[in-house]
């Protein structure tokens, strides 16, 4: 039997190239005492603490969390580490999730962070291993072929990757958290960036970011009590699940993977969604390359194979005048702190949910998918948060 | 079926019904963490004659800086090889707390199996300057302080405040190393003296090379199941199910200078939560790296008075972490040798335990206990 959970409380830093002002236990404590204040609770009634980040390579420190518990009042509690690459930032919020639904705990604080300016993620996902083939290149590197795979089985136009990276663009103009603001984005400015990985230019390409997320998850009574006190309503959590499969195997399809169709398949089961693009009002999506959005609507099922660049082309996916907009944030085209994106989605889906989203918000949202992806498009993390209790 | 003791922590039975580890070696230079962990794989599903696509979920503990790249749980799934799709998750912690992770995942009503395991090839790099990464990196990190200097500040402490001597940590370490002589998965065993112990060198004063633990490559994992699937798959391995009855961890602050380096308080809390003292303990089985953190540990937990009739707990019958000390696995070995016990019904009820970070800074402490 499973308990109910919720989002009661959400809080993220503003995410920048160099956070120069805060260390490392300032950056995640920063997001965390939004969280709480969000929801109404001070560190001590708090139950346990569960954090994700990327690779420790990324910052240069083995288990911060070690370093990091005091800094987020987990002393005498148990704090609990994730670190499942990219995706991380969804499975941490997962787990936590897992520790309400579970019974264990009745409020959880959940945080994920990257302080990309510390190290060199660029260098860290690169570092030479025995018996393996050296990338060199980064993940853009690893995904321009994927992407061009797609638009050579979908007959995609080049420009659609341009169109997504100008409109996410264009919604980071209204979060103010977002890393990147560039308000004269267009498709010229797009087009004639940079070429870094064909046909990738350096546009539509994820920044480096320095951020942190966090989010206070708690039991139903936990949430009774938070909307009492605060007059914010709880996110309920309608569905969530991970799903993994391996790096390297002839067998599987890395533009569509079986992973993310199956893991969407589980979310929707339990949310009771049949047709996403109809019972969605928004969505948030790891994107962190523009031709990722036309790939992750066909892998989610929000339109048949071969057809995800259409509703990009046709602007479905726009704040203004789309059906079913996506990544309204800015998405991680604007804000990239690595272990934080995925939480970054999740959240940002707390916040549509809940009425919080300012000027980026949807309008009338009753239902949201949040999803998260990582390694080589093998582990995928997904919520489907809703307005009503389930 | 006897009656299945009720959990502490969620409402649905967890047992340990297979573990497997490797041979704990100094250097495993042949094989790489996959070829490593397949073996251990084929063991502990042999146990209970399943297949990967028995297991429901899986979890798993490891950490990048022992390989020197990003991302080295994510070669290690190929041992296992995950299609079709898995759910599957990974803590960059001792695989005990991917134990943890699973227990509470099982909570699920989906969710009736898990696979956990951790492995660690610390002979790859060099430890004592790998682990000083772990500290605080502003004010600690770079004085690199190594782990046996560390280890040997909350020794010295003990010393200080009259609560052990250098020969009651001689008196750990040869117990541990002879109790391993009977362990096959041992690195270091041997039947010594306490007087002749207390002849080795410093390595770091006040703690003597017997003191200190190993350099060990190694992995270990684990089959759990809920319930009526527990009770059948145990009979299918001719055991009976190691109940986790209780499991709970808690940490410490970070800054050394902040703790009373001679208690820990956070075992204690663990300890208390899962129930450690509702009931006698036959055997507890530590994750004391070095010596004298056992006395700390026996102490949190109360193991003196805890054994049938008041008696003293017996104490790292495999020789923990002194015998082999493969790191992010070591924990998790401690739960596999105190559940094999309890499998094989030379023990009623066992407790165990398993650290993370400088000094004991974190610990968990799970019960076990069969059905009778």
């Amino acid at each position: 039997m499973s308990d109910r959970v919720a989002v009661i409380g959400v809080g993220q830093t503003h995410h920048k190239a160099k956070r120069d002002d805060v260390s490392i236990a300032g950056l995640v404590r920063e997001a965390a005492l939004r969280a709480l204040d969000d929801a109404g609770l001070g560190w001590s009634d708090i139950d346990a603490v569960v954090i994700g980040k990327a690779p420790d390579m990324f910052e240069g420190v083995m288990m911060p969390e070690l370093y990091l518990a005091p800094a987020l009042g987990a002393v005498g509690k148990p704090i609990f580490r994730v670190h499942t690459a990219g995706s991380v930032g969804g499975s941490t919020a997962l787990v936590a999730a897992h520790l309400v639904t579970s019974g264990v705990h009745q409020r959880v604080l959940t945080v994920a962070f990257e302080k990309q300016s510390d190290s060199d993620a660029m260098w860290a996902l690169s570092v030479p291993q025995p018996f393996s083939a050296p990338l060199l290149a980064g993940a853009g590197g690893y995904f321009a072929p994927h992407i061009r795979a797609y638009m050579h089985r979908s007959g995609a136009p080049r420009d659609i990757g341009m169109k997504v990276a100008v409109k996410d663009r264009l919604h980071a103009l209204r979060n103010p958290y977002a890393h990147l603001h560039l308000p004269d984005i267009s498709l010229k400015m797009v087009e004639e960036s940079i070429m870094l990985w064909d046909p990738l230019h350096y546009l539509e390409s994820c920044p480096s970011s320095d951020g942190a997320a966090a989010m206070v998850l708690g039991s139903e009574n936990a949430a009774a009590a938070a909307e009492a006190a605060t007059g914010r309503r709880p996110a309920w959590v309608h569905g969530m699940a991970m799903r993994s499969e391996p790096t390297m195997f002839a067998g599987r399809d890395q533009i569509n993977p079986r992973a993310g169709r199956e893991c969407a398949a589980d979310v929707y089961r339990q949310a009771g969604v049949t047709n996403p693009r109809r019972d969605f009002d928004c969505a948030e999506v790891y994107v962190p390359f523009s031709w990722y959005e036309p790939m992750w609507l066909e892998n989610l099922g929000f339109c048949d194979q071969g057809d995800g660049w259409k509703l990009t082309d046709d602007g479905a996916t726009f704040i203004d005048g789309g059906d079913i907009p996506w990544n309204c944030s800015g998405g991680v085209l604007s804000s990239n702190p690595i272990g934080a994106s995925g939480m970054l989605r999740f959240l940002e889906v707390a916040l549509q949910v809940r009425g919080q989203a300012g000027d980026h918000q949807v309008d009338g949202v009753r239902r949201a998918l949040g999803q998260a992806y990582g390694g080589g498009s093998q582990f995928f993390a997904m919520w489907v948060l809703g307005v009503d209790k389930p | 079926m006897p009656p299945t003791p009720t959990p502490r922590l969620g409402t649905r039975p967890v047992a340990v019904v297979s573990f497997a580890q490797t041979d704990n070696l100094r250097r495993e230079s042949h094989r790489n963490e996959v070829e490593t962990l397949m073996p251990v794989f084929a063991d502990v599903f042999g146990n209970v004659g399943i297949t990967k696509d028995d297991i429901d979920f899986i979890c798993s503990g490891s950490t990048d800086y022992l390989v020197g790249g990003p991302f080295s749980f994510v070669s290690a799934l190929d041992a296992i090889g995950v299609w079709p799709p898995r759910r599957e998750s990974h803590v960059e912690m001792d695989a005990a707390w991917a134990l943890y992770e699973a227990v509470v995942a099982l909570q699920d009503d989906d969710v009736d199996t898990a696979l956990v395991y951790g492995f660690g090839k610390s002979s790859l790099g060099q430890l004592d300057k790998i682990m000083a990464l772990q500290l605080d990196p502003y004010v600690l990190a770079p004085l690199w302080p190594d782990p046996v200097s560390l280890a040997a500040l909350q020794a010295r402490a003990l010393l200080d405040a009259g609560l052990a001597t250098e020969d009651d940590f001689a008196a750990v370490a040869a117990r541990s190393r002879k109790a391993a002589l009977a362990n096959p998965k041992a690195q270091v065993a041997y039947d010594r003296s306490v007087a002749d112990l207390l002849a080795d060198d410093y390595v770091v004063a006040p703690l003597r090379k017997h003191a200190v633990p190993p350099i060990t490559d190694g992995a270990a994992a684990m089959v759990l199941a809920v319930g009526d699937r527990a009770w059948e798959w145990a009979e299918r391995a001719g055991v009976q199910p190691a109940w986790i009855t209780g499991i709970d961890h808690r940490v410490e602050t970070h800054s050394l200078g902040a703790r009373d380096l001679t208690v820990s308080p956070s075992t204690r809390k663990a300890g208390d939560v899962a129930g450690v003292a509702d009931g006698p303990v036959d055997v507890a089985e530590l994750h004391a790296p070095f010596a004298p953190q056992e006395l700390i540990l026996a102490d949190a937990l109360g193991l003196d008075a805890l054994g049938r009739d008041g008696s003293a707990v017996d104490v790292n019958p495999s020789g923990g972490p002194l015998a082999a000390n493969p790191l992010m696995a070591g924990g998790l070995i401690r739960i596999g040798e105190a559940a094999s016990r309890i499998m094989n019904r030379t023990a009623g009820r066992a407790v165990a335990h398993a650290t993370s970070g400088p000094a004991l800074q974190q610990n968990l402490v799970a019960v076990l206990e069969g059905a009778s």
